[in-house]
């Protein structure tokens, strides 16, 4: 049994420093890599803007995964769910007119497909989402077993839709060049942030609100905290889970459109492999607890980036890819069996 | 007290009233015509042994689960819940003996979790604080912060919080199962005077317990529970505690503690200033093979981690622990090789596995002798078991059926059985009748006292008992001699007929000990040879 310290959490145990910590980690990789790396070329701002498109889209579907996992859940569908989105973008983009040989909608609405582009990728991609709540609520199924079925339903859907090849859409739009770089381009540098990772910011102001200034964001703690609590108290369990879904299948939808555009317009229906475990490592490395009830956006953003700052310091060190795989392993088991050491310490402290 | 007219007077005066309650499950009659009516502003207290139908009942009350026959009615109105959300909202509210909080939030957010006010689409939070801090303020907690994480509070704040959010939805009937199961002295106090203040407010409070003591100075009425149906109640000024558990039991109970002669044997457990991580400091003890020692004290006073530092499930910072007088570092494995076994306090988190059954439990320390080889036989478990079984005697199934599925004193009995099979000379017991019914508690003590005896004349040599115990009349009852700790020391063990409840409640917590200053807190060669 735990030894109550103090009702009062001391200075080390507040969340302003749980965070603060997580910021110094980050900053200290970041440190490792800006002296390590010759001629200062890992703090340049062209390598800066990359760190932060890089990391766009692990952190633009740890948004959602952080909420399934403070209800105690996970999602190993992201990554299947991203391709599907990057497929539907170039599906859509790639329509024919139909009964025209060889003609494409794309010609005859410019404006107008793109939209639709990505309002499919999206909406495909929230369904995806919200069967995975359904199915785990209505069927009363753990959350691993069902994401883990979807994964390979989604990519066998993704591959479905593009007939196991890549598609090259027609015609290049305004949604290939939304991750692409703006502080060195000249023309667009009044943007400051490419669009894409203007929808992450945006991800994060919605995502933060949601927790911590609606009902929605306290009955998510509460499912993870104790969810016979949650139960017993009125709060819609069900409804909140499927949610909370639905919202990380939107979010992989947004991830997707950021992939599409690295990918160079191309849409590749075997991208995103293995992402879903990047994400949770971001989560996790960002402060939550796989058992729920924890996790922030600020330590998931932190996560994100650490990871990517791993993996982009590796390789412009020069390590083969089978070092940084381990490096970026190591550091995840590091990070939580610190974190837990500092639970533990503040238990008895 | 009246045990025959079962029919519960009509009349406006009641605010909930049930009759003639049955629930069925499958066969199974859980409840077999309960009847229970409680006035306004009294305290009603349900008694009754584990399994008689009390849980079930009040699962009935929260609408967890639908009655199959019956009438209930709250204010003279027909009382249909449809779930635990809606009878909350009809002002009936529950405190499980497990307490349902959500650890990771605020005490404000758990108070008004699922019936948080909003502004627009933003949470609410000046109200919420406004809320609960005066719900706060009427459980006797003015000067708490509602901002503060659950997590941070002792067990008998977090109680306090949950009654909290009874009162803050305006509750008209609170249900306490086994309040004070987690507390101790001071706070128990505490809960029966805002029990007492609810009462005056005109809430009505169904008090359910084990302790018919707390029973005594807590209730106006109380009801009896035995095998799903009511079988007693009455007025509890004007009516014997012996009668009462008459009515529980359905038979009468001799003595609850049958204490034949030990005679002190071997020296066979020895610790000499054994100190803990943090708790405990210091601790001299020798306990013999047919004595029973009973170490009392207040929650938190290290007595459990002493008991899992001689198990070797906590580590050692200083001294040693002989077993029959071999030193050395210990993990609970060798500490069941050298015939040492324990019984741990908290029997769903750490004493048995609950999903397995009961063969598997009782057989896990020695799995030995099951089958040839290392091999175990499914069928060879099962029958090691039968002759536990009846002995303790354990009511189930079969020895596959799930512990789970056994009521507290079941279970607490698999829990002991599993160091009768595996053998054991020492027997470690923490709080071992925690959330037992009257009859298994009888049964347990008996079990205890005869361990303590041996069978010279079937060459069973007396056993070693060392028991913890918050329950003071049980330590009292069962043990040769008693030591008390506080704050992680442990005072000189004195002979039981030495002690009275006062005085160990006073070197317990902390008071002072007016008998044998000199003794507390280090024990000598001197008093050693008072044995």
């Amino acid at each position: 049994m735990n030894i109550i310290p103090s009702e009062k959490p001391s200075f080390f145990q507040t969340p302003w420093f749980n965070t603060f910590g997580r910021f110094l980690a980050l900053l200290g990789v970041f440190l490792f890599f800006a002296l390590m790396v010759e001629g200062g070329r890992f703090y340049s701002l062209r390598n800066l803007e990359n760190i932060l498109r890089q990391s766009a889209v692990y952190a633009t579907v740890g948004l959602g995964m952080t909420l399934v996992i403070i209800t105690g859940g996970i999602d190993l569908s992201v990554g299947s769910i991203i391709a599907l989105a990057v497929t539907m973008v170039a599906w859509t983009l790639n329509l024919p007119v139909p009964g025209e040989e060889g003609a494409f909608l794309i010609h005859q609405m410019p404006v107008l497909l793109p939209i639709l582009a990505v309002l499919a990728a999206i909406g495909v991609s929230a369904i995806a989402g919200f069967c995975n709540g359904a199915l785990i609520v209505g069927l009363k199924l753990v959350p691993f077993i069902v994401t883990l079925g979807m994964m390979g339903i989604v990519r066998g859907v993704a591959k479905g839709i593009a007939r196991e090849r890549d598609i090259y859409p027609e015609a290049d739009t305004w949604i290939t060049s939304i991750m692409d770089p703006v502080l060195t381009s000249g023309s667009r540098r009044w943007m400051v942030f490419p669009i894409g990772v203007w929808f992450l910011i945006a991800g994060i102001l919605l995502t933060g609100f949601l927790l911590r200034y609606t009902r929605m964001g306290r009955h998510i703690y509460a499912i993870g905290s104790n969810e016979e609590t949650a139960r017993l108290c009125g709060v819609p369990v069900g409804r909140t889970k499927i949610m909370v879904y639905a919202l990380t299948g939107a979010f992989c939808g947004v991830a997707g459109l950021m992939q599409f555009s690295y990918l160079g317009g191309i849409g590749q229906p075997t991208t995103g492999i293995m992402y879903e475990l990047f994400v949770i490592a971001a989560v996790i490395i960002g402060g939550a607890s796989l058992r729920g009830g924890e996790g922030t956006v600020v330590g998931t953003m932190i996560g994100a980036l650490i990871i990517t700052i791993l993996y982009m310091g590796g390789q412009q060190m020069g390590w083969p890819k089978w070092v940084q795989e381990m490096v970026i392993g190591g550091i995840i088991i590091i990070a939580v069996a610190l974190d837990q050491y500092r639970h533990r310490r503040a238990a008895s402290a | 007290m009246t045990t025959t007219a079962n029919q519960v007077p009509d009349g406006e005066e009641f605010r909930l009233r049930m009759t003639g309650v049955r629930k069925f499950f499958g066969a199974t009659r859980a409840l077999d015509g309960v009847d229970l009516a409680v006035r306004p502003g009294e305290v009603m207290a349900l008694v009754g042994e584990n399994g008689a139908g009390k849980s079930t009942l009040m699962k009935v009350l929260s609408g967890a689960h639908r009655r199959d026959q019956g009438d209930m009615f709250l204010e003279g109105n027909p009382y249909e819940p449809r779930d635990p959300l809606h009878a909350r909202e009809q002002g009936i509210a529950m405190i499980y003996q497990e307490l349902s909080l959500a650890p990771h939030l605020s005490i404000m957010e758990n108070i008004l979790l699922g019936i948080e006010p909003r502004r627009g689409l933003l949470l609410d939070r000046g109200t919420m604080r406004k809320i609960a801090s005066n719900a706060l303020r009427e459980v006797g907690l003015p000067d708490m912060d509602p901002g503060i994480e659950v997590r941070r509070l002792s067990p008998a704040r977090m109680q306090l919080v949950e009654i909290a959010r009874a009162v803050a939805l305006d509750c008209k009937v609170l249900v306490l199962d086994e309040p004070t199961s987690s507390l101790t002295g001071p706070d128990i106090q505490n809960l029966f005077a805002l029990v007492r203040r609810l009462k005056a407010n005109g809430i009505s409070v169904v008090y359910i317990s084990h302790f018919l003591e707390e029973v005594k100075e807590i209730s106006d009425r109380f009801t009896v529970l035995r095998d799903g149906k009511t079988v007693g109640r009455g007025i509890t000024r004007d009516t014997d505690t012996h009668e009462i558990i008459t009515a529980m039991v359905g038979r009468e109970v001799g003595d609850l503690y049958p204490r034949s002669q030990h005679r002190a044997g071997e020296e066979i457990l020895t610790l000499k200033s054994l100190t803990g991580v943090e708790k405990p400091e210091g601790v001299d003890l020798r306990l013999h093979r047919g004595e029973v020692l009973g170490i009392a004290g207040l929650v938190g006073a290290g007595r459990t981690e002493l008991m899992r530092m001689i198990f070797g499930l906590d580590p050692v910072k200083g001294g040693e622990v002989r077993v029959a007088g071999h030193p050395g570092a210990a993990s609970p494995a060798k500490r069941w090789r050298q015939g040492v076994g324990m019984v741990s306090e908290d029997r769903k988190a750490e004493g048995l596995a609950v999903g397995l059954s009961i063969a598997e439990n009782l057989t896990l320390p020695r799995l030995r002798g099951l089958g040839p080889w290392r091999w175990v036989r499914p069928s060879r478990q099962r029958a090691v078991c039968k002759p536990w079984i009846e002995a303790m005697p354990i009511k189930c199934t079969s020895a596959g059926q799930r512990v789970g599925a056994l009521s507290g004193g079941n279970q607490q009995k698999v829990a002991l059985a599993r160091l009768l099979h595996a053998d054991v000379d020492v027997l470690l017991l923490d709080e071992p009748t925690r959330g037992v019914d009257v009859g298994s508690k009888a049964q347990i003590y008996q079990l205890i006292d005869d361990l303590a005896k041996g069978n010279p004349g079937q060459g069973i040599p007396p056993k070693a008992v060392l028991v913890i115990s918050s329950y003071l009349p049980e330590l009292m009852g069962i043990c040769d001699r008693i030591a008390v700790m506080c704050r992680g020391r442990l005072g000189a063990p004195r002979d039981v007929r030495d002690w009275d409840e006062h005085q160990l409640m006073r070197v317990a917590t902390g008071a002072g000990d007016e008998a044998a200053a000199d003794a507390v807190p280090f024990q000598t060669e001197e008093n050693q040879e008072t044995l």
